[in-house]
């Protein structure tokens, strides 16, 4: 049961960041939303979302600083699939209108039936995808 | 746009980046060990998302009592309630990415410092697939009804 209380514990603070965003700043934690605002005219908008992201990049920095070591990463896929993977990211959350923190994190809190279709579809599409790549022809 | 403001944002993403790395999240053999549900699945992310979404709940459950944000003007949160074609097919194409590779966009910016060439290549064709999306769209108005 102890090898949940990270995962719960770490998903607590994800929660807590949300929650913070939400009632200082008013906004939605989603991160491909704070990402992708910065490609187009995001004008006054930038700042915040230029310091959202400088302090994600400083979370595992104090993480290193807390327990020694960087967390663990561990990268199986070739460099194709990672390059193919990361166009359909990109693009997806753009035309979906968010990702994992958005729709999952923030959306399933607010109970959005928008968000709970979202996180319906993508996980589905993950899961299939994961079976075609790991018990699959795909590779 | 203050200190506070945006001191509030820098916490906030630090919140979530160490969550992240707490998690185990920003580990992309993990995350595919969840979604892996033919072999030893692993059950791990269900405990990261079910503690962040109950956190968060209880912050939209504050929210409800207050007529503004403590440091900005309003709440900036979609009032949209329908699902429509664009979402689901993003949400698919969102998953599909997901499941090839084991990274979404919150873990993989965050690994950003750690400095691996595969998340580097994964990030840098992720901001190609944004920027692809605003290149296609961007003369197209959002509104609903606009297109044909």
């Amino acid at each position: 049961m102890t090898a949940f209380l990270a995962p719960l514990g770490g998903g607590a603070l994800i929660g807590a960041s949300a929650a913070l965003l939400l009632l200082a700043s008013g906004r939605i934690a989603g991160i491909s939303g704070i990402a992708g605002g910065l490609l187009g005219p995001a004008g006054r908008d930038a700042v915040w979302r230029v310091a959202f992201l400088v302090g994600l990049l400083l979370g595992p920095v104090l993480y290193r600083l807390a327990v020694g070591s960087w967390p663990e990463v561990r990268i199986e896929a070739s460099w194709p699939l990672i390059a193919a993977a990361g166009l359909l990211v990109g693009y997806g959350t753009q035309l979906g209108s968010g990702c994992t923190s958005g729709h999952g994190v923030c959306g399933l809190a607010r109970l959005s039936p928008r968000s709970i279709a979202a996180v319906v579809t993508f996980m589905a599409t993950a899961i299939v995808t994961v079976f075609l790549v790991r018990h699959g022809v795909v590779r | 746009m203050n200190f506070s403001h945006l001191a509030a944002a820098l916490i906030s993403g630090l919140l979530f980046g160490f969550g992240l790395a707490v998690s185990g999240m920003m580990d992309p053999e993990r995350v595919l060990g969840f979604l892996d549900f033919a072999g030893a699945w692993d059950p791990s992310l269900a405990f990261v998302l079910g503690g962040a979404v109950g956190v968060s709940a209880l912050g939209y459950g504050l929210k409800a009592r207050m007529r503004r944000p403590l440091l900005a003007p309003r709440f900036e949160v979609p009032t949209n309630p329908r699902p429509d074609a664009r979402l689901l097919g993003g949400a698919a194409l969102f998953g599909i990415g997901w499941g090839l590779a084991g990274f979404c966009p919150g873990p993989a910016l965050a690994g950003l410092v750690l400095g691996l060439p595969s998340i580097l290549l994964f990030v840098a064709a992720m901001l190609v697939g944004m920027l692809l999306y605003r290149l296609t769209t961007s003369r197209r108005p959002l509104s609903r009804g606009a297109s044909r």
